[in-house]
């Protein structure tokens, strides 16, 4: 099966943005998560490993926001935890796939989102109009607009890992 | 910060938002704020199920910042013991009410044909409701889901039957497996004609110190993903005192006739965790994930075909209507939950009713006559679960009865001395000693979460208490809960959120508190509550404590009515009363 490996996190290992270097500490039992990347070079993607595992909580989406926005926010979080049918229903996690050829950044108009020579897509946040055709491009609703019209874009940080109760969320090393 | 309430009024369909800073900044949030908008809102003397009544929901000043912060408090007159009605529920709602941009909804008026309410950030819409009337709550869910906004970030809460015909005792449920239970919310939604609410909201949060917040925020997550005193919640969860109170005889059986229960092992939280249990759910911005959902499985031909039934249970919902039923097997336990569900009664209530009536049939006191031919027995799940219905369709005056409570029941046909209420309200799964009926009787709302008084007889279980240790620790926890119930937290997580915890919580959230501030604010909300009580005339120098607290051993021995009236005088002499 072919991955869609060409989008990741490529941050070197004890690299913050954000001041998030600590809040990658593995809060479940006290090591480190799985995000650690001891090879610079090693491409980092997040995966939902363990869907069903999923207890509705939201801490994912709430440590996207708070730390990549500095708001408590489920509308400007990148990753999205899905009702499907209420809470008798299962949860549906939608993440950023990482697309190989990735048809966000080809219906973008404006050069907001800019795949780079390593395979990273850049979203430049200021070229953004809102015009939503990267969220529409994303048939998996990867991609969302916030209320002041920006895109909002998985960027394979992995902070949301950390805050997962449950184990659902991993970041995979990807090989070249 | 939010300083936001949203004023509905179903008389004359309109809305507004006011901001109140005058009340959040003097009471916080949650339950303190709630208190004081039902003593503007709620007219000395007003019938509860009169359009003069209103509805107050709160939420926090932590709501959905942090970490089991999930719950929203709602204030109402109680048309089950006719003074303070407040109840608690988790689910989404909370989470809600926080994004559409509103700390507080008042709700006044009553429609005048069935309606629901619609709240979309600030948009306000009350839409018909004349054709999902008569629905079980549980279905109301499926269909508000399809035609509301707001999908993954909105709460559905909504009333069955029982909150329609005005049961007593009738709830809310919230997004499907949460519930404001006690006290009867459900009955005054269905005197309003209100069927529902649907909260749904874009707004933001921003933080004013992003660090501070983002520091002490991953302290608590950690502390509540990992500590012991979670435990109990995330693996067997609640249910696990089944066991722990049949063994320490503290496990209600029977109406109260026992103490431990011969089939506690059935019905325990071990048993439904290994054999029936589907999944765990949590609220919103909580890891613990307690909410545990069971399967039950019933084969309806021999061709291997099943319905298939979902139900969340807890510890007290076993209780009441497990043990105390005599009830012998999960698969009657769980079909009795369901028929609440469906029906949208506090399984409290109706688990406790239910075991008066049938004491009251043994005993002869009512006959088939009044059940009409339903024989109400230990362990009978057949009837009980015809009775639940009559309860709801009230089909003669016994059942009508039953439907206002257990004491309304017994001043028509006697039997006080095995009415398990305690101040009107139908009580708990408890029966360990003087703290937990001290502290019911005396508790604002009459609750078992109140002050928590069963834990301090398990305490003194291990380590005898004196009576003014006992009365000391009740208050101690009233007050303080009257704080934590105000940021709005779940009581599940009150261990990881100590006082120090508490006051850098709010620090970086804006809020600048210390300890004593937050001890003498407990002390304030408590008296502000009883401050309504009394207008409404509760009257503690008459409690009526049913005989049969003093009959039946329980976990610190048998218990001495000269203790709780020792206890009532240093309680008076403690909280000044005189």
């Amino acid at each position: 099966m072919e991955l869609c490996e060409t989008i990741w996190g490529s941050r070197r290992s004890g690299e913050a943005e954000d001041g998030k270097g600590r809040d990658m500490k593995d809060l479940r039992g006290g090591g480190d998560a799985k995000v650690a990347v001891s090879d610079e070079r090693k491409k980092r993607r997040l995966k939902v490993a363990h869907p069903e595992r999923c207890i509705g909580c939201l801490s994912c989406m709430f440590a996207c926001s708070r730390i990549n926005t500095r708001r408590a926010s489920l509308d400007r979080s990148a990753i999205r935890v899905k009702t499907q049918g209420g809470l008798e229903g299962d949860f549906a996690v939608v993440i950023c796939r990482a697309c190989k050829d990735p048809p966000c950044v080809r219906a973008c108009p404006r050069g907001a989102l800019e795949k780079r020579e390593n395979g990273r897509v850049i979203f430049k946040r200021e070229l953004c109009d809102g015009c939503g055709a990267c969220a529409e491009a994303c048939l998996i609703r990867a991609i969302s607009i916030d209320s002041e019209g920006k895109a909002i874009k998985c960027k394979h940080c992995g902070a949301c890992v950390a805050f997962c109760p449950h184990g659902v969320l991993e970041m995979e090393e990807v090989e070249e | 910060m939010l300083r936001r309430v949203l004023y509905i009024d179903l008389d004359k369909k309109e809305s507004f938002v006011e901001d109140r800073y005058d009340l959040f900044e003097e009471w916080l949030g949650g339950t303190g704020v709630a208190t004081q908008l039902l003593l503007e809102e709620c007219p000395e003397g007003a019938d509860p199920l009169s359009p003069r009544a209103p509805i107050i929901f709160g939420i926090g000043p932590l709501t959905a910042l942090f970490p089991a912060m999930t719950k929203t408090v709602a204030a109402f007159k109680s048309p089950l013991n006719g003074e303070l009605g407040e109840s608690y529920a988790g689910g989404r709602l909370a989470m809600a009410m926080r994004f559409a941009g509103h700390e507080g909804l008042v709700i006044r008026g009553a429609a005048e044909s069935p309606c629901y309410i619609s709240i979309r950030d600030d948009e306000v819409k009350i839409k018909d409701a004349t054709s999902i009337w008569g629905i079980p709550a549980t279905v109301v869910g499926y269909i508000l889901r399809e035609v509301e906004a707001g999908v993954g970030r909105r709460s559905i809460i909504r009333i069955g039957p029982g909150g329609e015909r005005l049961v007593r005792y009738a709830g809310v449920v919230v997004d499907t497996y949460r519930h404001f239970g006690r006290l009867g919310l459900g009955a005054v939604f269905g005197s309003k004609n209100l069927k529902a609410i649907v909260v749904s909201g874009t707004e933001d949060v921003e933080l004013p110190n992003s660090k501070r917040y983002r520091d002490i925020y991953n302290q608590l997550f950690k502390t509540v993903v990992q500590t012991d005193a979670m435990e109990k919640y995330h693996d067997i969860g609640t249910p696990i005192n089944v066991n722990v109170l049949n063994q320490m005889k503290g496990l209600p059986t029977r109406n109260f006739q026992d103490s431990s229960f011969e089939a506690a092992e059935n019905i325990s939280g071990e048993n439904l965790a290994d054999n029936y249990l589907l999944r765990r759910v949590s609220c919103a911005h909580c890891p613990i994930g307690c909410i545990h959902i069971g399967m039950l499985k019933t084969s309806f031909s021999r061709h291997h075909e099943f319905e298939i039934r979902k139900i969340s249970y807890d510890y007290e919902l076993i209780y009441a209507l497990g043990s105390n039923l005599g009830v012998t097997t999960p698969e009657g336990m769980l079909e009795l939950i369901e028929a609440c569900e469906r029906q949208g009664l506090d399984a409290i209530s109706t688990g406790v009713v239910l075991a008066w009536a049938t004491e009251a049939l043994d005993r002869g006191i009512i006959t088939e006559e009044e059940t009409l031919g339903v024989p109400l027995k230990w362990d009978g799940v057949e009837g009980y679960l015809e009775a639940i219905e009559r309860i709801v369709k009230a089909p003669n005056d016994f059942y009508s009865t039953l439907a206002r409570g257990v004491v309304a029941a017994s001043d028509r046909y006697g039997g006080e001395d095995f009415a398990m209420a305690l101040g009107g309200n139908e009580v708990a799964g408890y029966h360990t000693g003087p703290a937990f009926i001290f502290g019911l009787a005396v508790g604002v709302r009459h609750s078992h979460l109140d002050n928590a008084g069963y834990s301090i007889d398990q305490a003194a279980a291990k380590k005898p208490l004196t009576p003014e240790e006992m009365v000391d620790a009740i208050i101690a926890e009233d007050d303080a809960r009257g704080v934590y119930n105000s940021l709005i937290g779940c009581l599940f997580a009150r261990g990881v959120y100590t006082p120090d915890r508490i006051v850098e919580a709010l620090g970086s959230v804006g809020i600048e508190k210390t300890k004593d501030d937050l001890q003498i604010l407990g002390r304030k909300i408590f008296d502000e509550k009883y401050r309504f009580k009394l207008r409404e005339g509760f009257d503690l120098s008459k409690s009526r404590i049913p005989r049969r607290f003093y009959e039946t051993v329980s976990t610190v021995g048998m218990v001495d009515p000269e203790t709780i009236e020792t206890m009532m005088e240093i309680y008076r002499e403690r909280r000044s009363w005189g």
